[in-house]
């Protein structure tokens, strides 16, 4: 495998955003994942979400562990930080990041094996600590990279290329991030882009950990007759419970919703993405019930998907620690160093 | 009674050691004591020899007061306060002969278990603060300071010293002054009226500890911390390395809270597991703080795959192994020095660390510090290798000195404006010659962006799997380790001043023992070269030292010979004349044991 770049292209007329970028300009190095590969339009949607949110690249920083989906921090956002760490711990990595930098950008990829296995651990209290990280699951229920073995979100009855069923039960990241007293949690296809742009945006937006599992097909190994992570079976079987509209911030915002329907999302430049329930009875404020409609969902072997946990007053890691507000990295010496004298005063307790 | 007296009269040169039941709040009248001698000016080390538990079972304090300032740990104990019955036994036959064994007669001792040459000093000390004290817990804790009490006639221990102890440790609590001090007159007034006292072996008021302090090497750890400006602390709990960071935690709430929003300029995680505390320490890092982890042995196992990635990545960062007694669980609250192989070659494939070796709690402030600049400037991560003994015992010190003119060394940081300058930044490009390339941080401009991956990488920073690309960045990585050579901290030799040809290595927590070693040798006519190494990679002393002496004693405390281990591998010296003195029980290395070993292997040598 080789890494290449992309070749940038310019022309007059490419449509800029507010600080005067194209969306090549958020762009990476070329994939080389296999043709049709789900994790693809996941990269895709991320360029497209973070160019229309005008973000500086050099803000973000894309963490990622080992495995397909962690590749793919190289395929875009070229002017940001990128940090392919070790399997499993990639939530450490950006744990470490975001206490040295609070103002960082930080999105991290990882894969349903990463997570789910290795990494379960590390995911947990990630979403636990409430991390300001928006933390996309590129989930395709199998391990790539190492030819198709099961991962723990593979679905149990689903079968794998090899024609072997799968019996043991599997991981939702979704119902587990919700569980474990995470702030936001939502799900999305890889064959949306409709969908999967606004929810970006929303997490990027959430101040706390958000957890975005996408259902990202691999065309390799899990894409046939028996899997349930197949682009035919996510598209027969997924089901929104959310849509997104996106509000400008220079218009005037519109009350066409009754209240209690309609979920905000306040972004980086002020816009507001609404999340329109779709299914009446569905509420992503409550917690006892997005976990109930999941599991009633899931037994009725759908995909639900949207934004389907929220709480935007559970305290970030920082809040919970009570860290000052400029950057730990950037104190000047002087504020963290209590000089001579007070070593010298320190130490007459020592006598 | 015993016959005759086999200690001779020792003023200020003596070993007291304390038997208690762990979780009985010993510990602070076994500090009591401990702070008594040392400010009547006598040089004292307090050594905790406890067990892995919380309550009920058997635990040691041991007190060496020496006029000379030896800290080691001898095979001597003069007076042995046995206080627990179920050691009762094994206390007395620890007693050295002439020696003295306080014990609380409230109860008939068993007349089975006497020593001719040991004398007994029975006080009623359940008797006595059962009478004076309510309820059960003061009693217990009362008990305590009555022994230290006892002690005061018995050794001749200034009173009035430990009133004011006394007076500041409860100066919060007022009420609490008049019970202790009522518990020291109670032991002290019964062992005035039925002893000679003061016994031959007692305390006399020196200067001996003018600009000295007591202090714990990892309280020492998390000053040095402070001191160098670190900001972000992971860690998941593990003894002996706990109290490094609660003492950090606790400077920086003291230092580093702004007095007007209560903000906090630092940030200590307590981490899932020690796996997950070496990411975050690398994050913490790469993201531009100075970042660290206390952990032990087992930790640094765990830690190994972030270690060999900040290796490879050349990110820096400080890993502090407080060391315990291993392999795998070993004894928690022992120690050992048995990590060393383990922390220099950490992790698979070709990997080396620089290894700092802190000998008591000064050189733990010392080298913290030293060490963030060294990972900074070398952009690998660095070990700091303390034990059990230095990290949590008490030791005597010259104080703690701060340069105000210090700035750290963050090395090769390109700025934005730097970066702006620039026509392109490549993250491993050897610019200097000297190994070490220069780095970017996250946050600050587009063209310092870079991915950091543990695959396989070339010059440029992108991936490869091309062979000479691959081995261009390894070689240079092996380049920096010759830079790094003449950075770390210098080994300190100390000449006989005679002519030689014996020379004596050691580290760490061992080199107390050597010193007094050297001196009993030196007594009996055998004079070494000593070099106290305190750092690996080795400079080009050691490989001097090695070459101009006939044997070298390596004196370490584990049972492979780690240190000799890696002189053979890492040195161009004669494995043969090259021989360990070790010493691996898990207690710290006590002097004797180093010269008499030295002796009787250069007795045999002289008959072969």
């Amino acid at each position: 495998m080789s890494f290449i770049t992309k070749p940038k292209v310019e022309w007059s007329g490419q449509r800029r955003n507010p600080l005067g970028l194209t969306i090549r300009d958020y762009e990476g190095g070329m994939s080389t994942l296999c043709a049709g590969c789900g994790h693809d339009s996941v990269t895709a949607a991320l360029v497209q979400a973070f160019w229309e949110l005008a973000i500086k690249p050099e803000q973000v920083i894309k963490m990622s562990g080992i495995g397909c989906s962690s590749k793919t921090p190289a395929y875009f956002l070229n002017g940001a930080h990128g940090f392919n760490s070790v399997h499993g711990r990639m939530p450490s990595v950006a744990t470490g990041a975001l206490a040295a930098h609070r103002d960082l950008i930080a999105v991290g990829i990882s894969g349903d094996g990463d997570s789910l296995s290795i990494g379960m651990g590390q995911f947990a209290h990630a979403v636990r600590r409430n991390i300001n990280l928006l933390y996309i699951i590129e989930n395709n229920g199998v391990y790539g990279l190492t030819k198709g073995q099961f991962s723990a979100s593979a679905d149990p009855g689903s079968k794998s290329k090899a024609g072997i069923e799968n019996r043991q039960q599997a991981i939702d990241p979704v119902a587990a991030a919700i569980s474990l007293g995470g702030s936001f949690a939502a799900r999305s296809f890889s064959g949306d882009k409709k969908q999967l742009v606004p929810l970006i945006k929303a997490g990027l937006a959430h101040p706390g950990c958000a957890v975005l599992d996408v259902i990202s097909p691999c065309v390799t190994f899990n894409d046939h007759e028996g899997s349930t992570k197949s682009y035919a079976w996510t598209r027969e079987h997924h089901e929104s419970v959310t849509v997104a509209d996106l509000v400008e911030p220079a218009e005037a915002i519109e009350a066409n919703y009754d209240e209690g329907e309609e979920l905000p999302v306040k972004l980086h430049d002020d816009s507001v993405i609404r999340f329109r329930k779709l299914e009446a009875d569905y509420d992503p404020g409550d917690r006892a019930h997005a976990l109930e409609y999941l599991e009633r969902h899931r037994a009725l072997g759908k995909v639900v998907t949207g934004l389907l946990y929220r709480d935007s007053d559970l305290p970030e890691f920082h809040q919970l620690s009570g860290t000052a507000l400029q950057p730990l990295r950037d104190i000047e010496f002087d504020c963290l160093n209590p000089g001579a004298d007070a070593l010298e005063d320190l130490q007459r307790k020592m006598r | 009674m015993p016959g005759a007296d086999s200690t001779p009269r020792c003023i200020n040169d003596f070993v007291i050691k304390i038997g208690t039941v762990n979780g009985t709040g010993s510990a602070s009248a076994n500090a009591l004591l401990m702070k008594a001698l040392f400010r009547m000016g006598i040089p004292v080390t307090g050594k905790n020899l406890f067990p892995s538990n919380i309550q009920g079972l058997p635990t040691w304090y041991e007190i060496r007061a020496s006029r000379e300032g030896y800290n080691s740990r001898t095979g001597r104990v003069d007076m042995m306060v046995a206080m627990n019955a179920q050691t009762y036994e094994q206390d007395l036959t620890e007693v050295s002969p002439g020696g003295y064994l306080l014990y609380d007669s409230s109860w008939p001792r068993d007349r089975q278990l006497a020593r001719e040459d040991v004398h007994l000093i029975g006080i009623p000390l359940a008797d006595m603060v059962n009478r004076h004290f309510t309820p059960a817990r003061v009693r217990i804790l009362m008990k305590n300071i009555a022994y230290v009490g006892a002690l005061c006639a018995l050794m001749d221990i200034d009173r009035d010293v430990v009133r004011a102890l006394i007076e500041e440790t409860f100066a919060a609590k007022k009420k609490l002054i008049e019970p202790n001090m009522q518990a020291i007159t109670l032991g002290h007034d019964y062992a005035r009226k039925h002893f000679d006292c003061p016994l031959p072996v007692r305390a006399e008021t020196m200067n001996g500890t003018d600009d000295h302090v007591l202090i714990d090497g990892n309280q020492a750890a998390a000053l040095g911390c402070l001191y160098a400006g670190a900001t972000v602390g992971a860690w998941y709990p593990i003894t002996p390395s706990t109290s490094l960071m609660d003492a950090f935690e606790s400077l920086c709430k003291r230092y580093r809270t702004d007095p007007d929003t209560g903000e906090k300029r630092y940030c200590v995680i307590q981490a899932e597991d020690e796996l997950a505390a070496a990411g975050m320490v690398v994050g913490a890092s790469w993201a531009g703080a100075r970042a660290f982890t206390p952990t032990s042995g087992p930790g640094i196992s765990l830690m190994g795959e972030f270690i060999g990635f900040a290796y490879y990545t050349e990110i820096p960062a400080v890993f502090f192994d407080v060391q315990r007694v291993g392999p795998s669980t070993g004894m928690p609250t022992r120690t050992q020095q048995g990590d060393l192989m383990a922390a220099a070659y950490c992790s698979h494939g070709d990997t080396r660390h620089p290894v700092l070796l802190p000998a008591d709690p000064r050189e733990c402030f010392e080298l913290s510090v030293a060490a963030f600049d060294l990972a900074d400037r070398l952009q690998t991560p660095v070990f700091v290798l303390s034990d059990l003994d230095i990290g949590m015992n008490d030791w005597m010190i010259p104080k703690m000195t701060w340069d105000d003119e210090y700035s750290p060394d963050r090395g090769k940081v390109l700025s934005a404006a730097e970066l702006e300058e620039l026509d392109a930044f490549h993250r491993f490009d050897d610019v200097d010659g000297d190994g070490i390339p220069y780095r970017t941080l996250p946050g600050s401009h587009r063209k310092g962006a870079y991915f950091v991956r543990g695959s396989g990488h070339n010059r440029l920073g992108g991936y490869t799997e091309d062979a000479v690309e691959y081995q261009e960045v390894v070689d240079r990585l092996l380049g920096k380790w010759e830079t790094a050579r003449s950075m770390v901290p210098a080994p300190i030799r100390t000449d006989s001043g005679h002519h030689t040809d014996i020379g004596i290595i050691a580290y760490g927590s061992s080199h107390g023992a050597v010193v007094e070693a050297l001196e009993r040798l030196a007594e009996r006519g055998i004079h070494a070269n000593y070099l106290r190494l305190r750092a690996f990679p080795f400079s080009d002393e050691v490989q001097a030292f090695l070459d101009e002496h006939a044997t070298i004693f390596v004196v370490e405390q584990n049972r492979d010979g780690q240190m000799r281990s890696l002189l053979k591998l890492e040195t161009h010296a004669d494995p043969d004349k090259l021989v360990s003195i070790l010493h691996y029980s898990g207690l710290p290395i006590p002097s004797d044991a180093v010269s008499e070993r030295i002796r009787r292997y250069i007795r045999k040598e002289a008959v072969a």
